[in-house]
């Protein structure tokens, strides 16, 4: 298989659910967590490993160029939020609101969910890989309703049941493109097999792979939280433990982003069937202009930033729809910044809520003077997300704004909109949060900072500088996606 | 194909249709529960002639998940829960009957529609299949919709996974992984969604999910 010693793949499955039982089983949360930042430390190193020799795919599991982006960075987020959040629960042990049979629990299902995401980005059957995303999100639906209070059960209730309707209309679909497979490639698990499927859906029946492709935009597009589907993100992301809020946003939307795009590549590659590339620039302007309006009347400081993955989202669906070299390519960049700086800000939004004891937006005021390098940590995180210059967030915005008046220069209107009017938004609660007199508590914060300014210092070198062999893989890819 | 076999098969997706309708007029939950055991018996009647006329065995663990699982492990696991909870009242449904059934009668009309013209290379069989599974799938989601108690939402769930199950054994050849994975899931997903009704019993002393709204967190 390959020349390593042993298999990469393997390593990143086996290591996280290898943890999980291990975890399981452990008492005492100080070791658990030391447990849970190695493997997924483990897990990051296997997974670059891959970069330098790939096995070959087999029926059940392949790595290619398309994915092995994403396993990198769901690993290395993986990693940094596992830091976040040793030092994030050992508060929240001493508050009580966690008791240590729950945080066992708590540590297990991280690596249970980290198994899922990372099965779901490589695995090579259309089955196997609806099984995975569903088990990651059973994994964080459990996560989320944790805390178990009114707010964080709801959200839990709401996250599982809309989750699921999306998860089963997406297995509709997938048994849609068996039934479109059947006929050219044959009965069994062949016809399930993704790299054998795209190279003959040519002869696929186009009226079937429309449909199944309706099903499935639907379905993992709930869980991309696309509006009108989204209604269960807002509510997750507020009521769980903040951890899982960064890896909610920062990972597992991504995941079920790259599902949409592989059945795109499919629909892509099939000449009778509908351009799938429409359906998803409405989406994805729905979202973005609808997040950015709701973004205004965010009173709670974790709510506030869900709706603003949910705008992002939104344009990076926009720009997969563009479809072409560089709006791919914006819209792969854009995804990579995305999931380091909202997990940044979810780092800091973590300690800032721990600290004053509300996610309040009008309780929380003049951070960056009771908590200078929390408060500054924020700062930097919004205005990078708000894509401001010279932040990464700002060139790949750019590149989309860009392509997308070059071509269609009539869309490109309600995308500038949208963007002017989240900035709007993030800008006029930041004002409040970062500068205005200080309020609630001062105490110190025992804050882990390096997880935070790692991202942080990732998406300011790739605004400033993208080193080269990086801008030809994405081109590679983006070349790739169609 | 022999025409009886297809008759068969052909009877007993359209029951599972029948049945789906059957369920959304229900307003009390005995009852409700009862249809989903029917529901879930005749998908396992409709799975067991899939594997036979396919010739299929691994369908018929499919069939028996179906028949014991479903169709008997839950009604009566949800009855208990049912009775302990105290909710055994009737069921407020958001609309009403009469607006209900017209809109299942469009959804099936919809998923007719839809299914066979798309597919009219497709063996009879399977499309038909489709056809109706597709019915049953969104009769599903329309008995979550119509419902805003936590039971049932969860038992419109579960007959939409009915349908799911119905299209992937109505699908030829599937590979074995999805029917088992299909009947994981359910099972985990029914673990969940046990968990859930018990943490929602014991904050909140009721399963209607309306009280939940309530608890919308923007308005601490």
């Amino acid at each position: 298989m390959t020349a390593l010693p042993f298999d990469a793949v393997s390593a990143i499955l086996l290591i996280p659910i290898c943890t999980a039982g291990l975890l399981a089983l452990l008492p005492g949360y100080r070791l658990s967590a030391r447990l849970n930042v190695l493997a997924s430390f483990l897990t990051l190193l296997s997974a670059s490993l891959l970069f330098a020799a790939r096995p070959e795919a087999n029926q059940y599991l392949f790595v290619d160029d398309l994915n092995v982006v994403f396993v990198v960075l769901n690993t290395f987020v993986g990693f940094t939020t596992s830091v976040f959040s040793a030092s994030y629960i050992a508060h929240e042990l001493e508050t009580g609101r966690l008791t240590p049979t729950y945080l066992r629990f708590y540590h297990a299902m991280y690596q249970v969910m980290m198994f899922g995401m990372n099965l779901a980005l490589v695995s090579n059957n259309l089955g196997l890989m609806w099984v995975a995303v569903e088990l990651a999100t059973l994994s964080t639906v459990l996560m989320v309703g944790i805390y178990r209070t009114h707010e964080a059960l709801e959200a839990a209730w709401k996250y599982f049941i809309l989750g699921s309707v999306g998860i089963a209309l997406a297995l509709f679909g997938t048994i849609l493109v068996y039934m479109a497979a059947r006929p050219v490639v044959g009965e069994g698990i062949d016809a399930m097999v993704w790299t054998v499927v795209i190279e003959k859906v040519a002869k696929f029946d186009p009226a079937l792979l429309n449909v199944a492709f309706i099903f499935l935009l639907l379905g993992y597009g709930t869980k991309v939280g696309l509006a009108p589907l989204h209604a269960w993100l807002p509510d997750a992301h507020a009521e769980g433990p903040t951890p899982i809020s960064a890896v909610l946003s920062g990972l597992l939307l991504n995941v079920a982003l790259y599902a949409v795009l592989r059945f795109k590549m499919l629909l892509a590659a099939s000449p009778g069937a509908i351009a799938p590339g429409p359906l998803m620039v409405t989406m994805g302007l729905t979202s973005l202009i609808f997040a950015g309006f709701m973004l205004y009347r965010r009173r709670d400081i974790k709510r506030m930033f869900a709706y603003s993955s949910i705008e992002h989202m939104g344009i990076i669906a926009f720009a997969f729809g563009m479809g072409g070299p560089l709006a791919n390519f914006a819209g792969l960049l854009h995804m990579t910044m995305h999931s380091l700086t909202k997990s940044a800000i979810f780092f800091a939004v973590g300690h800032i809520a721990q600290v004053k004891g509300t996610q309040k937006i009008a309780d929380i005021r003049g951070l960056t003077e009771t908590h200078p390098v929390l408060g500054w940590g924020l700062v930097l995180g919004v205005v990078a997300i708000a894509g401001m210059p010279p932040l990464g967030i700002f060139m790949s915005e750019f590149l989309v704004v860009s392509s997308t008046f070059a071509r269609e220069p009539l869309l490109a209107i309600p995308l500038v909109g949208g963007l002017l009017v989240a900035f709007g938004a993030l800008f006029l609660r930041l004002g409040g949060l970062a500068f205005g007199t200080p309020s609630g508590s001062l105490a110190p914060v025992e804050a882990s900072y390096v997880p935070m300014f790692a991202h942080l210092v990732l998406v300011f070198v790739a605004g400033v500088y993208l080193p080269a062999p990086l801008v030809t893989w994405f081109q590679h890819v983006a070349h790739l996606l169609g | 194909m022999s025409s009886l076999s297809f008759d068969v098969a052909h009877l007993l997706a359209g029951g599972l249709v029948l049945v789906s309708f059957m369920m959304l007029y229900q307003d009390r939950l005995y009852a409700l529960l009862n249809m989903f055991a029917l529901h879930a018996f005749v998908l396992a009647l409709s799975v067991a002639w899939q594997a036979y006329i396919q010739v299929a065995p691994h369908l018929y663990v499919t069939a028996a998940i179906a028949l014991l699982f479903k169709a008997i492990v839950i009604p009566v696991a949800l009855h208990r829960m049912v009775v302990r909870l105290g909710i055994h009242r009737e069921i407020e449904t958001v609309v009403g009957v009469g607006l209900t059934m017209l809109a299942g009668m469009g959804l099936v009309a919809l998923s007719m529609v839809v299914m066979l013209r798309i597919t009219p290379e497709a063996d009879p069989l399977a499309r038909e299949d489709l056809a109706f599974a597709l019915s049953v799938l969104l009769l599903g989601l329309l008995i979550m919709v119509t419902r805003r108690n936590a039971v049932s939402q969860v038992v419109g769930f579960m007959s939409l996974e009915n349908g799911l199950i119905l299209a992937a054994t109505g699908a030829k050849g599937m590979p074995l992984v999805v029917e088992i994975s299909v009947a994981f899931s359910i099972l985990i997903a029914f673990i969940v969604i046990g968990i859930f009704l018990f943490r929602i019993r014991e904050r909140f002393d009721t399963v209607d999910v309306g009280a939940l709204d309530s608890f919308r967190g923007e308005r601490r």
